[in-house]
């Protein structure tokens, strides 16, 4: 049987990422719950300064639902593990304590945490002064074993370097803020 | 007659015959073989639940004992099937409540299983053994506790994959304190915790037990105690594998693995941290398959674990494995058969790890036993797809999915179609491919000269034309599902090649340029098919019949047309003309 190359004639939905993805994925919102799910995945992915994920056809790649849920609920991988789970000391306090960094988003949660936790108060963090005025400082304990001021370096950065924490005494922190 | 062996004589020789196709052939020989053999056969395989209906089952064969059943098209898990579409298995559950109580095994895959229907099942068999729900849905944890308060004789609950409501952690409970009898039990795909302390002591008073999976609610600081009480496990399948790193959970978890001699399998890890991977580095050396699609751990920690495990045969990883991993596993697992690399991060737009053609271009040299291959990953070129073939004509399964549709070899921008060529060419067994890349119309033409064996064929963003379709329906003479979305192909090849959808299970077309006057013929001319047109823009009828369908279903049938169609759905046959005026 001779054919021939009908695509001049044939009746075509288009290239993925244009109509037919629209088409498609309104058509199948409607009846389909799961699709929608698919659509706000593709939202989380989103974080700025990355480039935005290419406009999503359904089905594809054709990866099921349940793996798709798990690697979104999953955390980073670790190498080492280090920046989870570390102790916490405060001068003066007879037993140490345990938190876990990633429960925390930012600097504010954690150090509020902290203030919660050992009832105290550790105050504002400045570039310049550190915490200068405060009755508490918090600092850490780096991988390469040295005692820094928290709130220096940005948050990811801390989380994977931070190895115990202490919370010093305002007096005895005042090197350290006026560098 | 003179010279014919006695029945009981004939039965007692068939029942040496367990497959399908030597007791379909033995059916055949004369009337009186197909009696005898249809009120022997024990097990029945309905590979599409509309193909047939329940009635005339049970009516061939009155003494069943053990049903398997699958129901939605394999592009339902990945949501081109939409909700609604069928494939409910209580109308099976009530034609053989009715006239099997003998039934003792139950298996269904992608099947719709109400609450209704495991409660039936629970109080209607019993000698029930074995429920193996594979991808379904439609059932709660309330149908689960059915099961367990009232098969006193249950061997397996296996929900692998399948999407349960999850009401109450409660329903294990409902297993009687002096139920003993469990072998197998695999919840790994319910959300919430069940009773911890009912599983313990399940597990106890199972000295039975062989199969273990567990979900990712079950915490690893518990994981010894069950494993304790089930030293004689084969399978075992953690809840989350991360923990506080403390050394007296290590030990513990050490300890009870090295207690565990016959392990075999291995499989969860979700949230799976290092630390706590060497605790099974004793068992390693006995496992022969391997689940680590849920770890989110690095290539070294992987490639540690995986080259301890000298004799595996099958392996699921994350494509954090990368191609060094893969050189690694490679060189130390040489008994590998099947190997599947899933991605890490599907939709991201530029690649975050270093896993490339490269990595299986390895598997495909060092491990002379490979024969199934699931491959995710983002580049691929003709020459690492014509090393592959090269290295492993044994390949039974191959699966290729490049992230990106339509993208050319990465090397020479041209299509991909010599690779997959060389493919079918040297594999001469092969009986699964799915396809993925930038690819003509020559490569289902090389498909359909070579590839006698394949059963089953994906093809998705493909194809120039007709011909390309009309390359695999004409030449692939072995073949079983073929589905196909978002390629071009219509009319032509899918009339001129009608009767060989007779000789297949079903064929599968979405998205792509099938008009809805071909279905119509198409139903019109082969009765034996059930030709569905399913199209959530409303009757076909309301558009012009040059129109594309959505979605198109064929499947072979001896019992027409299905009652149980929601509103998206539309079955073409002689009267389809008649039925909308």
């Amino acid at each position: 049987m001779e054919f021939v190359n009908l695509k001049a004639t044939e009746l075509r939905l288009g290239l993925p990422g244009r109509d037919e993805t629209e088409e498609q994925s309104s058509s199948c919102a409607k009846n389909n719950k799961r699709s929608s799910s698919e659509m706000e995945s593709s939202s989380e992915h989103q974080e700025s300064g990355a480039p935005p994920p290419k406009a999503q056809v359904v089905g594809w790649p054709p990866v099921r639902s349940y793996r798709k849920n798990v690697l979104q609920q999953q955390k980073k991988p670790e190498s080492d593990g280090s920046g989870m789970f570390v102790k916490v000391s405060m001068d003066g306090a007879p037993y140490l304590r345990k938190i876990d960094l990633k429960c925390y988003k930012n600097y504010f949660d954690l150090l509020k945490a902290l203030e919660n936790m050992f009832k105290c108060t550790i105050g504002v963090y400045s570039e310049r002064e550190g915490y200068n005025g405060s009755e508490y400082a918090p600092t850490y304990e780096d991988k390469d074993g040295d005692w820094m001021l928290v709130g220096d370096v940005p948050w990811d950065m801390f989380i994977t370097s931070c190895k115990r924490l202490r919370i010093m005494k305002g007096s005895e922190a005042k090197g350290l803020g006026c560098l | 007659m003179a010279y014919s062996f006695p029945e009981e004589v004939l039965e007692h020789v068939f029942s040496f015959l367990t497959s399908d196709k030597d007791r379909n052939a033995v059916s055949l020989v004369c009337k009186s073989w197909y009696e005898i053999e249809r009120w022997c056969r024990r097990r029945i395989f309905v590979g599409n639940c509309y193909a047939v209906s329940p009635e005339i089952v049970i009516r061939r064969f009155p003494e069943v004992r053990a049903v398997e059943i699958k129901g939605k098209p394999h592009f339902a898990d990945f949501n081109l099937v939409p909700e609604g579409w069928g494939a409910y298995v209580y109308p099976w559950i009530a034609a053989m409540s009715a006239a099997c109580p003998l039934l003792e095994e139950i298996k269904l895959k992608r099947m719709v299983v109400t609450d209704e229907s495991l409660e039936l099942i629970s109080k209607s068999f019993k000698n029930f053994k074995v429920l193996v729900l594979s991808s379904c849905e439609g059932f709660t944890t309330d149908g689960l506790a059915s099961i367990a308060a009232n098969c006193r004789n249950l061997r397996e609950l296996d929900l692998r994959e399948s999407e349960v409501e999850d009401l109450s952690g409660h329903w294990l409970s409902h297993f009687p304190d002096n139920y003993t009898s469990l072998v197998s039990l695999n919840i790994s795909c319910l959300g919430s915790e069940v009773s911890f302390s009912a599983l313990e002591r399940l597990v106890a008073r199972s000295p039975n037990l062989r199969t273990l999976r567990l979900n990712r609610a079950v915490p690893l600081e518990k994981l010894p105690n069950l494993l304790r009480r089930a030293p004689q496990l084969v399978e075992l399948g953690t809840g989350a594998y991360s923990a506080e790193i403390r050394s007296d959970t290590y030990s513990n978890l050490a300890e009870a693995f090295s207690a565990c001699k016959q392990l075999k399998g291995l499989s969860g890890f979700w949230d799976a941290i290092p630390s706590y991977l060497p605790a099974m580095l004793h068992v390693c050396s006995g496992i022969t398959s391997l689940n680590l699609s849920y770890a989110t751990i690095q290539s070294p920690d992987l490639v540690q674990l995986v080259t301890q495990c000298r004799n595996l045969q099958r392996l699921w990883v994350l494509d954090y494995i990368e191609d060094r991993g893969l050189e690694a596993l490679a060189a130390s697992c040489k008994d590998l058969q099947e190997l599947r690399v899933f991605p890490s991060d599907p939709f991201g737009a530029e690649p975050n790890v270093s896993l490339t053609e490269q990595g299986l271009v390895s598997v495909s040299e060092g491990c002379p036993k490979l024969q199934s291959v699931l491959y995710f990953c983002r580049q691929m070129s003709n020459a690492a797809l014509v090393a592959i073939a090269r290295n492993r004509p044994n390949l039974i399964r191959f699966r290729l999915c490049i992230l990106e549709p339509r993208v050319p070899d990465y090397l020479t921008l041209e299509p991909l179609d010599t690779g997959f060529g060389a493919i079918v060419e040297n594999c001469k067994e092969l009986r699964r491919l799915s396809l993925s890349g930038l690819l003509t119309d020559r490569v289902f033409k090389y498909i359909g000269t070579h590839a006698k064996k394949l059963e089953m064929l994906s093809i998705a963003f493909a194809g120039d034309s007709d011909l390309g379709l009309h390359h695999v329906l004409s030449g692939c003479e072995s073949l079983r599902k073929l589905e196909i979305r978002d390629c071009p192909f219509g009319d032509k090849a899918l009339l001129a090649n009608a009767a060989k959808l007779e000789t297949m299970r079903s064929l599968w077309m979405s998205s792509c340029s099938v008009s809805y006057g071909a279905c119509k013929l198409l139903g019109q001319k082969l009765p034996r098919l059930n030709v569905e047109v399913i199209d959530e823009r409303g009757p076909p009828d309301s558009r012009p019949e040059s129109c594309p369908v959505e979605r198109l279903y064929v499947y072979r049938t001896v019992s027409g047309r299905r009652v149980d169609m929601p509103g998206f759905v539309w079955t073409m046959d002689e009267d389809a003309s008649l039925r909308f005026s």
